[in-house]
């Protein structure tokens, strides 16, 4: 290696690409468990936190950092390039958070394409102003100057549809403690087999606090939505007629947004035996409507106005479809 | 999938042929479709039967995996509501079909492409107009075309 004087800590780094920034407040809320991290690990790359460039990265040598957690999706042609440069210095690439695991949030957009959404944004936004109809350009030539811009890409992926992933930590965020578990899982040097979700792998009902208050025979005449009515904050949320995605879920969360009193939509994803998760979620929550009459099954089921966003709102770009289909 | 089933001169001929996977309950529309071949009846051969034991064992990710996987349609073939032989397993399927039919056309995949059937063991006619009419509405509609080899996911990414 280059630097002769660098400690001997294993090097770690950390890079974001399409977020919102709240798995970076989810590696800050380690609180003082950060320290002990801090204190294992030499910190290489952190954009959000410390001022390493990316030329700090270049230089290091190939597979020299240890792990590299990488929160986001990929939307841009900068966030592929640096995800590249990030797996070729890395040993390990940790996919942090539902974004970068799935898809995420931002991987929706997958509903839509580069053309739809500049529509949108650049020309049809109620607050746009845009007379001349100007639209981001990769590269700009002004007054012999040159100004670009990253390329934006058609299609939203998920980080191991653009690189090699070895691990993968879920969440939107991912807990504190999840986060903590698989940084001393990664450090203990024990590993598990690549391609892991560094968490349990039973469904999220299984670790639920209200587990015991949902019936033998669990049925929905109605879906409710959380506006609409006074959640009982000790009943099973589905007999309550409320669209928790618990039983497709990986559990590991410690059923965080239950214990709030609001129903899981799904952000620690599927559990490994499942190869879809907006499928397996549609196929739970649908199979249990007591209906056997198909006018009364569309009436009931209307309750749920956005299939895509409700059973794919973390993973479209990693689901079998991962995109609406572009006309042929 | 194996590809290799598929006879070359449906994909290299000038006129497409759709390929419909077929998923029949093991106590009824297989059945009728045992009918149907015994009793020489003529059907468009575009379909791919694969049976199981009740429509309610469609996991919905098999018809996902299926489009993705190079089928221009998918048939789910059930018993009649009230002869399930597990009671309410094709109710089931009914259920997820409905909300599968709306994920499935916000995703831009047409209606025609997916499509659940009613038919009893006796009802080999009916399992020929059913096939008939929607290899006719698919064969319309053109390929789906879902299948990504790596390169062509590249040139979707980049568009």
């Amino acid at each position: 290696m280059a630097e002769t004087t660098q400690s001997s800590k294993p090097k770690v780094a950390f890079y974001w690409c399409a977020a919102c920034g709240g798995c970076e407040e989810a590696v800050v809320d380690l609180a003082e468990n950060i320290l002990d991290v801090v204190g294992a690990v030499d910190i290489v790359f952190w954009p959000v936190a410390l001022d390493f460039k990316r030329s700090h990265v270049e230089a290091l040598a190939d597979g020299s950092i240890l792990a590299c957690f990488i929160n986001g999706a990929v939307r841009t042609t900068e966030q592929e390039e640096m995800v590249q440069l990030l797996r070729r210095k890395s040993k390990l690439v940790v996919a942090y958070g539902a974004c970068s695991h799935l898809g995420g949030i931002p991987g929706l957009a997958n509903l839509w394409d580069r053309k739809s959404i500049f529509q949108a944004v650049y020309h049809e936004g109620p607050t746009t102003v845009n007379p001349e109809g100007t639209e981001p350009q990769t590269c700009f030539k002004e007054d012999g100057r040159t100004a670009t811009l990253p390329g934006f890409f058609n299609t939203v992926r998920a980080l191991d549809q653009a690189v090699d992933v070895d691990y993968y930590i879920p969440g939107c965020a991912p807990t504190p403690k999840v986060t903590l578990a698989a940084l001393q899982t990664l450090l203990s040097g024990n590993l598990p087999a690549k391609g892991t979700v560094l968490t349990k792998d039973e469904a999220l009902c299984e670790e639920c606090p209200r587990k015991d208050s949902r019936p033998e025979k669990l049925t929905l005449s109605e879906f409710k939505r959380p506006h609409q009515v006074l959640i009982d904050e000790t009943k099973c949320m589905i007999a309550q007629g409320l669209v928790c995605l618990g039983p497709a879920t990986r559990g590991g969360c410690e059923a965080l947004c239950v214990s709030g009193n609001m129903p899981c939509t799904g952000c620690f994803g599927p559990t490994s035996r499942v190869h879809d998760y907006g499928a397996k979620a549609l196929a739970a929550l649908t199979s249990i409507v007591e209906s056997n009459d198909e006018q009364e099954i569309d009436r009931v089921l209307a309750a749920v106005p956005d299939p895509v966003g409700t059973f794919y709102r973390y993973s479209l770009p990693s689901s079998l479809l991962r995109r609406k289909r572009t006309a042929a | 999938m194996p590809e290799t089933t598929i006879p070359a001169a449906q994909i290299a001929g000038d006129k497409f042929e759709p390929k419909i996977v077929a998923f029949f309950c093991n106590w009824c529309t297989y059945l009728a479709a045992d009918l149907a071949g015994t009793s020489r009846t003529r059907y468009a051969p575009n379909i791919r039967v694969i049976r199981l034991m009740c429509s309610g064992r469609v996991d919905p990710q098999f018809v996902l995996d299926a489009f993705a996987k190079g089928a221009d349609g998918v048939l789910i073939g059930g018993c009649h509501p009230g002869d399930c032989h597990y009671q309410e397993g094709n109710y089931k399927a009914l259920r997820r079909v409905r909300m599968l039919k709306r994920l499935l056309k916000e995703m831009g995949i047409e209606e025609d492409r997916f499509r659940l059937e009613w038919i009893s063991a006796a009802e080999a006619d009916r399992l020929r107009v059913a096939v008939n009419d929607m290899v006719e509405k698919v064969r319309a509609l053109g390929p789906l075309r879902l299948q990504v080899p790596p390169e062509v996911f590249a040139e979707e990414v980049n568009a």
